[in-house]
């Protein structure tokens, strides 16, 4: 079997992969990162989303050997120890998660919105930017809420603390 | 009861977010047991055949593979051994007898875990491939050779039960499971008679396929040395899935068999049946002496998980000169699919029916309601199940009949509200609160009824079309009085139970029969339990979802868990305190009556002596201030809860769309819902659950729509076919309350897990009939659904 080597989280992992592994099957079944989820079998959902070099991408629709070398960050990876990212934190401020299964998905999308277009998001942007992810919980009300909220605190400005 | 703090009432942020939003939730698909196999069930790619043959002996060769089953293989141990019986394990079963009009029981069709004989939808269960890895069970799957004789299939609701039709379950005529009834005909027809106006609609509620994100997941085990079982299984209710597995299904008895259901990622109705997956990993686990897990992917949810809605009906409604609702009348025929599913019988009867009186006052109403069999997946409860259906006849037909009769639909329907309670319906219901005319009044003022107008002329003048549509929908929650289902064929209790267990340091943990996958139950039983206690919330844990630790529960779907699962709890809560006051009453030297409870301490009345709720733990346990024959030591104490009615919650939502003509694109402008919940516990977490609702609603009426082709393939079975609703579908929500606390239950609380997904459809194609100033579209109303719709509203001929 080939052996694919990569970052995760700041850690170097190697090891012996099926040629045919997605990155989502090695994160999930070798790594034991089982916080990127698996929602759907057509890259549509976004219940994967990790981001490699910087960039969010869908763990599903990349085999584990092309990412020889790669900086994978999962939402496992995302907290700076015990403090949550602002992102994830305004996810819990605005209530933009139910069951959490979109979740953590959702919160790499959101931090790659940031990264790309800044930190001041209309609704009419988030929405049409989170066309790759699914939520069946939250009708994206709060979810809307939550990363334009978490993009504002990842410039800098407190959270607001009222969820409405 | 404040709305400060942590307490009843306050927006609480969520308890159990942190592990999801690290990525540390423990979903069932995260679980791996020691040494365990992985399953792939190979499933029908017909609707409809004979299986004449299988040959498994190239896969039972292929590199991994432990074991393949057929139906012919499923059959019960030797108690004492691990031989097999020749009798089958039983087959899954539904729950809630039905009878007919002429008094016969429902005819319910065998359902082998695994197929025996006969498929009888694209992916029905034919064999399971066990092996060591994922990929290798998939691998194996594709070498299993079966000779199908392919059979005609019945795909379409309307026309199941005509001559010449394929029988779905051989013997089973006019594949009709019952034909059942429900009010006074003879009444109707007369009220029918004498009316000055009838309004006549025909209507499809379009299949839907429930979709939580999470795919559902089942891990046997088997124990040898204890002879027990363990399933983890992604389940909304394992104690119930615990009682068919052992008593119907027969795998284990109840004491043998632990049901585990960790964090689920969302059910929406379909995580409350117990699917032949669970019962054949539990099997192969028991045969194979070691775990064996199946993870369901997208595509098999699609074709397997039980679906929801699926009626055509047509429905009547008449009225006197002056606006007065007279009779009602409605005809359905409801799609259960191939197999019933766990409570499928009772979704478009006892669910469905009964609220076919909407918040108004009719005085007659008679409903027919036809079950039938098709080559398509189980139908079963989908959020709302059977209410959904039932508002949207009531809602299109109060829409439709103002505009016939030329009243304004506001005005019609406030003319025939519900004013007084407790109000009888001819329907079996009992209303027994409410105030429609305030929801009303406060969801128009919040829409901005007033600037409707305005809003309609801007649109005109850009080419497009808007319209107003209205929805005042009633739901019966608190699922559910025992004694009454069970008058009404329920195979079970719809209690709830509780146990509240107060360590000897004061901390707290309360089992709860409910089970929460999204609903933050980890957040509202807390502050329930705060509340009442005076403790911090962070001294109280929720464990809920294992059959090991919480003795019994019925499970949370028909909006149950607050107004039956908290009511459990707070039942609990009262024999804690009645305890606890016996326990300071010793340790503080005063006799039982003087002591009172108040902000978490016990106290003498009158004086200042108090103790507070951890020392009278510790003082429960370490009993030393009493002696046994006095009072027992130790804190915990258990309650069940059986409500006395269900709870009516009701509200009116109030949808905006506009209509672009030339590309057939409908947008939500404004959707505006108020609901009458009666007390909240978290408004934060209520609120979420109307968003949700709602959203899944529009869903409904917009987008979503499983379609079978003639030949009973699932042609919309992925998300590339099946339109989800996306961020990009919905607008922000304007979400208002008015509040009648529930008089049945002790909290005054009604449920809001539903109301979204009830209220929403017929909101929105009243809106778009109006813009469209025609009632001629189905739902889904796609682009181009409602494009042909736009052009035939500008054609000077009758639409039909």
């Amino acid at each position: 079997m080939p052996s694919v080597s990569m970052t995760v989280n700041g850690k170097a992992v190697s090891g012996e992969v099926e040629a045919r592994t997605l990155l989502v099957q090695y994160l999930r079944e070798q790594l034991r990162l089982t916080g990127t989820h698996v929602g759907c079998d057509t890259s549509q959902c976004g219940a994967c989303v990790v981001h490699m070099g910087g960039q969010a991408i869908k763990s599903c629709t990349i085999l584990a050997l092309q990412c020889e070398g790669a900086e994978v960050l999962t939402i496992e990876g995302l907290a700076n120890g015990s403090e949550l990212h602002p992102m994830q934190a305004a996810f819990r401020e605005h209530h933009g998660l139910q069951c959490g299964f979109c979740t953590p998905g959702m919160i790499m999308t959101a931090v790659d919105m940031v990264t790309r277009l800044g930190t001041e998001l209309d609704d009419h942007t988030i929405r049409e930017e989170l066309e790759g992810n699914l939520c069946r919980c939250t009708g994206y009300h709060n979810i809307v809420k939550s990363i334009a909220a978490g993009a504002r605190a990842m410039g800098g400005e407190p959270l607001q603390q009222a969820a409405e | 009861m404040g709305t400060n703090g942590t307490g009843v009432g306050a927006r609480v942020r969520r308890v159990e977010d942190r592990r999801f939003i690290t990525g540390r939730g423990r979903y069932t698909d995260d679980i791996n047991r020691d040494g365990q196999l992985h399953a792939c069930f190979l499933r029908s790619p017909h609707a409809h055949a004979r299986i004449r043959s299988i040959d498994v002996a190239a896969a039972r060769a292929a590199p991994g593979v432990e074991a393949v089953y057929t139906g012919r293989d499923i059959r019960k141990f030797v108690t004492t051994s691990d031989d097999l019986l020749e009798e089958d394990v039983g087959g899954l079963i539904c729950g809630w007898m039905i009878h007919s009009k002429d008094g016969s029981p429902m005819k319910a069709g065998a359902h082998p875990a695994l197929a025996k004989d006969t498929v009888r939808y694209v992916g029905d269960h034919v064999a399971i491939v066990v092996a060591n890895t994922l990929r290798q069970a998939q691998d194996a799957a594709e070498l299993i050779q079966v000779d199908y004789e392919v059979l005609q299939a019945v795909v379409d609701t309307g026309t199941a039960q005509q001559p010449g039709q394929p029988e779905v379950h051989e013997g089973i005529a006019a594949n009709t499971v019952y034909e059942w009834e429900l009010g006074d005909r003879a009444k109707t027809e007369a009220a029918f008679a004498s009316a000055a106006h009838v309004t006549r609609i025909d209507l499809v509620n379009n299949r839907l396929v429930p979709n939580p994100m999470e795919p559902r997941v089942a891990i046997g085990e088997y124990d040898p040395g204890e002879e027990s079982f363990t399933l983890h299984t992604t389940s909304q209710n394992p104690h119930v899935a615990r009682l068919i597995l052992s008593a119907f299904v027969g795998l284990a008895p109840e004491h043998k068999l632990r049901v585990v259901a960790p964090d689920v990622g969302g059910g929406f109705g379909s995580k409350i049946f117990v699917y032949a997956e669970e019962v054949v990993c539990l099997w192969a686990a028991r045969r194979l002496k070691r775990p064996v897990k199946w993870t369901s992917d997208r595509s098999e949810a699609f074709l397997a998980d039980a679906h929801g809605r699926d009626h055509v009906t047509r429905a009547e409604l008449a009225t006197d000169r002056d606006g007065t609702i007279l009779g009602l009348r409605v005809k359905t025929i409801a799609n259960m699919g191939a197999y019933l599913s766990t409570f499928a019988s009772s979704v478009p009867t006892y669910l469905y029916a009964t609220l076919l009186s909407g918040q108004y006052a009719i005085p007659a109403i008679y409903a027919e309601v036809d079950a039938v069999y098709t080559n398509t997946a189980p139908v079963d409860a989908y959020r709302g199940a059977g209410r959904p259906e039932a508002t949207f006849v009531v809602e299109r037909l109060m829409e439709v009949t103002a505009r016939e009769i030329g009243m304004d639909p506001v005005a019609f329907r406030r003319k025939n509200f519900v004013t007084s309670f407790p109000h009888q319906t001819p329907v079996i219901m009992m209303y027994d609160g409410g105030n429609y005319d305030a929801a009303m009044t406060k969801a128009l003022a919040m829409s901005d009824q007033a600037g409707f107008a305005q809003r309609k002329s801007d649109s005109a003048r850009r080419g497009k079309l808007r319209g107003l549509g209205y929805s005042a929908y009633i739901e019966a929650c608190g699922i559910a009085p025992s004694q009454a289902v069970g008058s009404l064929g329920a195979g079970v209790g719809l209690w709830e139970s509780a146990e509240v267990r107060v360590n000897p340091t004061g901390n707290i943990e309360v089992l709860t029969g409910s089970h929460s996958h999204g609903q933050g139950h980890e957040t509202t039983f807390a502050q329930l339990v705060s509340d009442r206690l005076g403790v911090p919330l962070d001294t109280i844990k929720i464990v809920h979802g294992d059959t090991d630790k919480v003795q019994f529960g019925m499970g949370t779907y028909g909006s149950r868990s607050g107004a039956v699962g908290m009511s459990a709890i707070s039942k609990a809560l009262d024999k804690v305190v009645a305890k606890g006051r016996k326990v300071a009453a010793h340790v503080l030297e005063a006799s039982e009556e003087d002591i009172e409870f108040k902000d978490g301490k016990f106290g003498v009345a009158g004086t200042d002596r108090t103790i507070d709720f951890a020392s009278t733990a510790l003082q429960a346990y370490i009993a030393h201030k009493f002696n046994g024959s006095e009072l027992e030591p130790g804190l915990k104490e258990g309650a069940f809860y059986d409500p006395t009615n269900f709870t009516f919650p009701a509200g009116v939502h109030v949808c905006e769309v506009e209509i672009d003509p030339e590309t057939g694109v409908t947008t939500i402008e404004r959707f505006t819902a108020v609901d009458d919940f009666g007390n909240v516990i978290n408004p934060m977490i209520v609120e979420g659950q109307v968003h949700g609702g709602i959203a899944q609603g529009v869903g409904q009426a917009l987008l979503e729509g499983a379609r079978y082709d003639a030949s009973g393939q699932l042609v919309t079975a992925s998300f590339m076919d099946y339109t989800m609703p996306r961020a990009g579908d919905l607008p922000e929500l304007e979400i208002g309350m008015t509040v009648t606390p529930a008089p049945s239950n002790p909290l005054g609380m009604k449920g809001c897990g539903e109301a979204g997904a009830i209220a929403a459809p017929p909101a929105v194609i009243n809106a778009i009939t109006d813009a469209l100033g025609h009632e001629d579209i189905a739902m889904p109303a796609t682009p181009a659904a409602v494009w042909r719709a736009a052009q035939r509203a500008r054609l000077p001929m009758p639409a039909h």
